[in-house]
């Protein structure tokens, strides 16, 4: 990620026009300001730090505090995978990776095996990450007191004197009203032991996946303008009461396609009839199991 | 030492003692068993839950209030009366840190049980008092209460703050401190949205004693309820006091609602306390001729 502004133009063909964009398409400038934010998002686990976020070339809401995290850390020597709800192969991730590809330079994967970033929206990769493994999730409310507390000012002083009794009091309402607590995706967190951080809506399957992650996990809010992250090997912990503790999703069926068992399910409708299947929401995962290839470190 | 206890104008001080009485002393002698004020050290273990002393709040260049000394014991109600724009909630804002205390001293029983200096308390041990320490009854309940959560889920808020994370144990507890104020049990889990203004005011009650403060604040908590409901809520404060042995400052434009169910009063006019004494010595020989005037427009019949 060196300084120098670097042109593409040399790797494409003559038709195409001459814009030239700096590596990453942000300034350096720019990709310096969010390098700060996420050192000291890395120091702070947790903690939602403001930044400028700065417009990119898709409208707020799809993801530009994840582009804009991946754009200042990626370079050419990284293999970036896009998922959007699991699937490599959606408009916004096949068109997050081209992005990429032009303006940083950096190769393309769908395999999480082989990816150095992951940027992600609502979903953690079935397979497990690695050491040496970012990924950078895409996030719309990072305030997870926001449906609580509107105040701005009064969140951040709530987290700054760590009173997290209201969050409880949403847990608490859940139970009163339907036996168990029913939030099913961006399941609040308490970090390192400190901060409750809002997970992005990936479900409640994945957050067991955040805690002790051997991999770097950043999160960009580009409309709310702030970034936080998990540093590797950091206590995940989601809320939960006593005698009603925090119980991921789970599904009693096995995928439809691959026949894996332990993984998240989507819904796939089939016909106007009612039929339905249940299929793999992680679409590298579901087609490596169901050709036979191997997916080392798999769930049993 | 009787003159920096008892507040107001020297005039009525003076015809205090020339009549042999210290109003205030009195009623500690026959309550509270504190009457030992011999000390002169106003710190010393002396078990008030607020000493204030020369107090003042300034908007700008003018006071909201100034001049303000009295002690508040546990146990004890103290009304504080005036007409509007004298100052009253002014005082109590200052008295409950969200006001800054720009003259005089404030000082608090702090968990510790010494007094504290409201102003030297960092931000985090201010809210930590209101957590633990303080309630505050709003005038309004949509102030104080989560409208749309639940009437156990804002009875619960409070022992959630302090740290219960054990939903039955926290559901137990809000029902029985709803049970208390009377609140229906089935009506537990529907949201004060849905009530009526009477069982708003009683569950911001529950919530601001569920954690077993010390002190509780209560502005004006009655003003906006017909009269049939203030009495049974006048009723019901009057019992928790009584049982729970807290002190309160409670400020009220009514004299009826002074004389319901305080000890002492107030009297206060133009950010300056007038009067200050016992409450049926207020109202049934009032001294100041502002008091004279209150107390006659508003209780003949």
């Amino acid at each position: 990620m060196g300084g120098q502004a670097m042109t593409l133009t040399d790797q494409r063909p003559a038709s195409e026009p001459r814009i030239v964009y700096n590596e990453g398409y942000l300034d350096e400038q720019t990709k310096r300001a969010i390098r700060r934010a996420l050192l000291k998002g890395v120091a702070i686990p947790g903690f939602q730090v403001p930044f400028a976020s700065r417009e990119v070339p898709m409208p707020r809401g799809w993801g530009t505090g994840g582009v804009q995290v991946t754009a200042s850390i990626i370079g050419p020597e990284d293999l970036l995978k896009v998922i959007d709800q699991g699937a490599d192969d959606t408009t916004n991730a096949v068109s997050i990776r081209q992005f990429f590809e032009r303006v940083a330079g950096s190769a393309s994967t769908t395999h999480t095996e082989q990816a150095t970033i992951i940027q992600t929206r609502h979903r953690i990769p079935e397979t497990p990450l690695a050491a040496g493994q970012t990924i950078v999730y895409q996030v719309p409310i990072p305030e997870p007191l926001r449906f609580l507390e509107p105040r701005e000012t009064e969140t951040r002083r709530l987290h700054a004197l760590e009173e997290y009794g209201l969050m409880y009091v949403k847990l608490y309402e859940d139970i009163a009203r339907y036996g168990h607590i029913a939030k099913t995706y961006d399941y609040p967190v308490r970090v390192n032991g400190r901060y409750i951080m809002a997970p992005s809506p990936i479900p409640s399957f994945d957050n067991p996946k955040m805690h002790m992650s051997p991999a770097l996990q950043l999160f960009g809010a580009g409309r709310e303008k702030r970034i936080y992250a998990v540093p590797p090997f950091t206590s995940v912990e989601s809320l939960g009461f006593e005698d009603h503790p925090f119980e991921p999703q789970s599904f009693e069926r096995p995928c439809q396609i691959c026949g894996s068992e332990g993984v998240y399910l989507d819904e796939v409708i089939t016909d106007d009839a009612g039929g339905a299947m249940f299929v793999c929401s992680d679409t590298d995962y579901c087609a490596r199991t169901s050709s036979g290839t191997s997916t080392e470190g798999a769930p049993q | 030492m009787n003159g920096e206890i008892t507040a107001g104008a020297p005039g009525v001080m003076a015809r205090a003692a020339a009549a042999g009485e210290e109003p205030s002393d009195d009623f500690r002698r026959e309550v509270g068993g504190h009457a030992d004020e011999s000390g002169g050290d106003m710190c010393a273990a002396s078990g008030k839950v607020l000493s204030v002393r020369e107090a003042g709040h300034r908007y700008g260049d003018r006071f909201g209030c100034r001049g303000v000394s009295f002690d508040l014991w546990p146990g004890e109600v103290l009304a504080v009366v005036g007409e509007s724009g004298s100052g009253k909630s002014t005082l109590l804002g200052l008295l409950s840190a969200r006001l800054s205390t720009d003259e005089g001293s404030v000082r608090c029983q702090t968990s510790g049980g010494e007094l504290t200096e409201l102003a030297t308390l960092s931000e985090r041990e201010v809210r930590r008092l209101w957590r633990t320490d303080w309630g505050f009854v709003h005038q309004n309940a949509a102030d104080g209460l989560r409208m749309h959560v639940s009437a156990g889920g804002n009875v619960g808020e409070p022992l959630m703050a302090n740290g219960w994370r054990h939903y039955g144990q926290i559901r137990a507890r809000a029902a029985e401190w709803l049970e208390r104020v009377e609140i229906p049990a089935h009506r537990m889990d529907e949201t004060p949205a849905t009530f009526s203004g009477g069982m708003r005011q009683r569950v911001q009650i529950a919530r601001n004693l569920v954690f077993g403060p010390r002190l509780v604040f209560m502005d004006e908590p009655t003003s906006g309820l017909d009269v049939s409901v203030q009495a049974r809520l006048l009723d019901l404060i009057r019992s928790l006091v009584a049982d729970l042995g807290l002190a309160v400052v409670i400020v009220t434009h009514d004299l009826a609602v002074a004389r319901l169910i305080s000890h002492r009063t107030l009297v206060m006019k133009d950010g300056q306390v007038i009067e200050h004494g016992l409450t049926d010595r207020v109202l049934e020989d009032p001294q100041a001729a502002y008091t004279q005037l209150l107390v006659s427009s508003i209780l003949k019949g």
